[in-house]
């Protein structure tokens, strides 16, 4: 079952047009990744989907309902949630406050508790730092962190931009695993990520995003070994 | 060689942003200048036009050294740029921002002879028409072919443009990398940062590659395209998928 569709998306800033008529789906219980070179529109895709930046032309739809003039806050609501790029943490609060923000909307926060506990359980460093301020937090704790807060607002949909921009091969190692346990359990995800090799292999399906425009898509783990991916990010 | 650049070295803080950076640019060629975000490419135009003095290395222009000159001596010495975000004089005509470009670049026209220069290099990027309309009513697409002109009617010898097809349609780019080639036909070299890939393979004669500060590969398109070293730089390193892959398996 398709849970989330975009539709033909057309959208950019000011006067600059980046997206030049995206679609694509996200299948209930898959991790999809959306791949492309810097600067091709995955992060505007993205700001698109969470309602942050309104698309020139296109719909989103979410469980079949049209939701491209929802606000952000009720995209929320409804299940969307974003784990942004650089993290977005409150570092001045701890790694408590900071999960607890995560339950803030309606959605979530009857059920904050019994999520806290499931975060800890799937990320027990944050359980020990739990009273550390999050800004002294190492930049994988303060990940791990980021993808706590957005599990406590009870997503339907988890979407993360640029996972493992910045981190050592084995805090992002251990960033894909949990990764595919929130996979195992059911978790329907959209995953930008930098490094396509992992992005491919832990991913169901996979779009190629070149000059604003799908290059390319498929089931993730052929897709790594065709040419055209190269192509899409070398121009040849 | 019209240009050289020899070991240069640019730091900011404790950022090393260009780390002995070594090449060479024969006259009338094309040189595409890539890299990933934050590799150090708009780093490197400022150092090569003197916004920044590097910490170490030589700038060599037309058998000059230049390493360390103000911007303006730079322009005068016939070495024009475009910049990635443009900002014309917007309540200017566009005639008169083009004639900014003739009166401050190598022939330092007066106004009467920069009007003369102004209109034939707005012929040239295909704005005639737009002459005498304020600047400020242009679209993106224009206003990037009026920074390509302001840069021209400084008469250069080498002209850096950084990023020219940002923010373009397809169209706009096939129109836009037809002018860079007859630019560089009428005698111009040219050094240009892009990151529309297939315009910038198509359009360069070599290609440079920095990552990380670094220039990890030089040759044809085609031999760089296919070199590892940037293959990895662009979709990352391989390595670490397949350890999972193996840990899977395992």
């Amino acid at each position: 079952m398709v849970l989330l569709e975009v539709h033909d998306i057309v959208s950019g800033y000011g006067e600059v047009q980046i997206l030049w008529g995206v679609s694509l789906r996200l299948e209930q219980g898959k991790l999809t990744t959306l791949v492309g070179s810097n600067g091709v529109g995955k992060t505007t895709l993205l700001r698109t989907v969470m309602g942050l930046l309104r698309p020139w032309r296109g719909a989103i739809s979410f469980r079949g309902q049209d939701i491209t003039r929802l606000a952000p806050h009720d995209r929320a609501s409804a299940g969307l949630v974003l784990v942004p790029e650089g993290r977005q943490l409150f570092t001045e609060m701890s790694v408590y406050e900071n999960l607890e923000m995560g339950a803030i909307s309606r959605r979530a926060r009857p059920h904050w508790k019994r999520n806290i506990e499931r975060v800890f359980d799937l990320l027990p460093r944050l359980k020990e730092r739990r009273n550390q301020k999050a800004g002294t937090l190492s930049g994988g704790e303060q990940q791990m962190l980021a993808v706590g807060r957005g599990l406590m607002a009870e997503p339907e949909v988890l979407m993360f931009d640029e996972l493992s921009l910045g981190l050592s091969p084995v805090l992002s190692l251990n960033l894909f695993e949990t990764l595919q346990h929130l996979k195992a359990e059911g978790m329907t995800m959209l995953l930008v990520e930098q490094n396509v090799h992992m992005a491919l292999a832990v991913s169901d399906y996979a779009y190629v995003l070149a000059e604003g425009k799908i290059w390319m898509e498929g089931e993730a783990r052929p897709l790594a070994k065709r040419a055209e991916v190269r192509q899409a990010y070398l121009g040849i | 060689m019209i240009l050289q650049v020899q070991n240069v070295t640019k730091r900011f803080g404790g950022l090393q942003a260009l780390t002995d950076v070594t090449f060479e640019l024969p006259e009338g060629q094309i040189l595409g200048l890539l890299g990933p975000n934050g590799a150090g490419k708009t780093t490197l135009f400022n150092v090569i036009n003197g916004v920044y003095a590097p910490e170490g290395g030589r700038i060599t222009f037309r058998g000059k050294e230049i390493t360390g000159w103000p911007p303006y001596r730079v322009a005068h010495s016939g070495l024009a740029r475009t910049h990635q975000v443009v900002r014309p004089l917007n309540e200017l005509t566009v005639r008169e921002n083009a004639m900014v470009g003739a009166c401050f670049g190598r022939e330092r026209h007066s106004l009467a002879s920069a009007a003369v220069v102004a209109d034939d290099v707005l012929a040239r990027v295909g704005l005639t028409e737009r002459a005498r309309q304020i600047t400020s009513s242009l679209n993106v697409a224009q206003k990037k072919r009026l920074e390509l002109a302001r840069a021209l009617a400084a008469r250069p010898y080498l002209l850096l443009l950084d990023e020219v097809l940002a923010g373009l349609n397809p169209t706009e780019i096939a129109l836009m990398v037809e002018t860079i080639r007859r630019i560089r036909d009428d005698g111009v070299t040219i050094l240009m940062i892009e990151h529309v890939m297939q315009a910038v393979m198509n359009v360069s004669d070599r290609v440079l590659v920095l990552d990380y500060g670094i220039l990890i590969a030089e040759g044809r398109p085609q031999e760089v395209a296919n070199d590892p070293k940037v293959v990895e730089a662009y979709l990352g390193d391989p390595k670490l998928a397949q350890k999972l892959l193996a840990e899977e398996a395992g």
